[in-house]
């Protein structure tokens, strides 16, 4: 009685933050709708009784995935409202397309065949006795073990594809060589200058040794340096 | 949290004993939230409705020596920190992995164990691929 009041609580919100993602003018404010989206559907699973999904679904998408929208809305930096011009001249086309598709799930919804033990399946999401988590923790190192070495393949596959695409060798950074630190000498940077009595220094002859730029080492081409998101 | 004798506390009580099972452990979370949302609307609603409102062009100006905007605030981020987010997205889900794993040790055997050890090989493979790339220094 009470969950099927916040099911019903939970849903609404969760349809209108999915509405308000897809139309918000900011696309900052899509993202910070979408984590209350996800919010409410972690709300969704602990309702349905799956306690492990609910809170992977925070850990994982509000935590990280968020995150990962976030930068990847201000990385691209696009202009929501020249893209948004269009709407009207489109709007033809992309309602036919919707139409289809929303045709093409009616169609699946009409055929669809519920297979007769899936009603008494649904309403128990862990065997009876055993908790959620370790009910998950039985099937997938064993039964699903192919699927979680495959996932394993693909998060591999992911790293390796990120680093490879973003990160770049950059020349205008100073980098901590310990080898060079220890290897190097005072003779070699240091010289001290017998100085007369009351002669005094000139400040241009000041002696001051070249150390070299590491090697590949080219000069910022503007004043600040690369570090902070400034990199326009 | 409540007095058993008041009656909103037995009215609250009355509500909690009509959630069963594993939800009844999710009460107190429940009732954070509505008192969250409460205290936030009336926050926000209050001040909608008491606070004196008397805007005009002078007062919404830029305050004395400030100036107006140049350009739009925002701008574009390095793709490092993309970068940085993903791999922490990977390892997130490697942890996820982990806690089914660590509470049913006791009953899927040796082949159970021996999967996830066969996993964390290979994502400590990627991670010493992009510990000798570089990709974990902030250069």
């Amino acid at each position: 009685m009470i969950a099927d009041i916040f099911f019903y609580i939970f849903s609404v919100v969760l349809l209108l933050s999915a509405a308000i993602v897809v139309s918000a003018r900011n696309p900052v404010h899509s993202v910070l709708f979408l984590i209350l989206a996800f919010f409410n559907a972690a709300a969704l699973f602990l309702i349905a009784g799956a306690e492990f999904l609910a809170f992977v679904l925070l850990i994982v998408y509000v935590g990280a995935v968020a995150v990962l929208f976030m930068f990847v809305v201000m990385m691209l930096d696009v202009n929501f409202a020249e893209l948004r011009s269009g709407f009207q001249r489109y709007l033809p086309v992309g309602a036919t397309v919707g139409a289809i598709l929303l045709a093409e799930l009616l169609g699946l919804e009409a055929g669809w065949q519920i297979a007769p033990e899936a009603s008494t399946l649904r309403l128990s999401p862990a065997p009876s006795g055993v908790q959620n988590t370790v009910a998950l923790g039985q099937l997938i190192y064993t039964d699903y073990i192919f699927l979680f070495q495959a996932a394993g393949i693909i998060l591999l596959v992911a790293m390796i594809g990120a680093i490879v695409l973003t990160l770049r060798d950059r020349k205008t950074m100073r980098y901590q060589d310990i080898r060079v630190q220890n290897t190097r000498r005072p003779a070699d940077t240091l010289a001290l200058v017998r100085m007369g009595l009351g002669s005094g220094v000139k400040p241009e002859s000041y002696y001051r040794p070249h150390i070299p730029e590491p090697a590949g080492f080219v000069e910022e081409p503007h004043g600040h340096g690369p570090a902070g998101p400034g990199g326009h | 949290m409540l007095q058993r004798g008041s009656r909103a506390g037995g009215f609250l009580l009355a509500w909690k004993r009509g959630i069963d099972g594993v939800l009844a452990h999710y009460w107190p979370i429940l009732v954070f939230i509505v008192i969250a949302a409460v205290i936030g609307a009336g926050m926000i609603g209050g001040a909608l409705i008491a606070a004196p409102r008397a805007p005009y062009p002078e007062k919404l100006s830029a305050y004395e020596c400030g100036f107006e905007a140049f350009e739009d605030a925002r701008r574009r981020f390095d793709v490092r920190y993309y970068l940085v987010s993903i791999l922490f997205i990977i390892f997130d889900l490697e942890v996820a992995f982990l806690f089914p794993w660590a509470v049913s040790l006791s009953s899927i055997g040796q082949l159970g164990f021996w999967s996830m050890v066969v996993f964390l090989g290979v994502l400590t493979v990627g991670f010493i691929y992009e510990w000798r790339k570089g990709a974990l220094e902030w250069q």
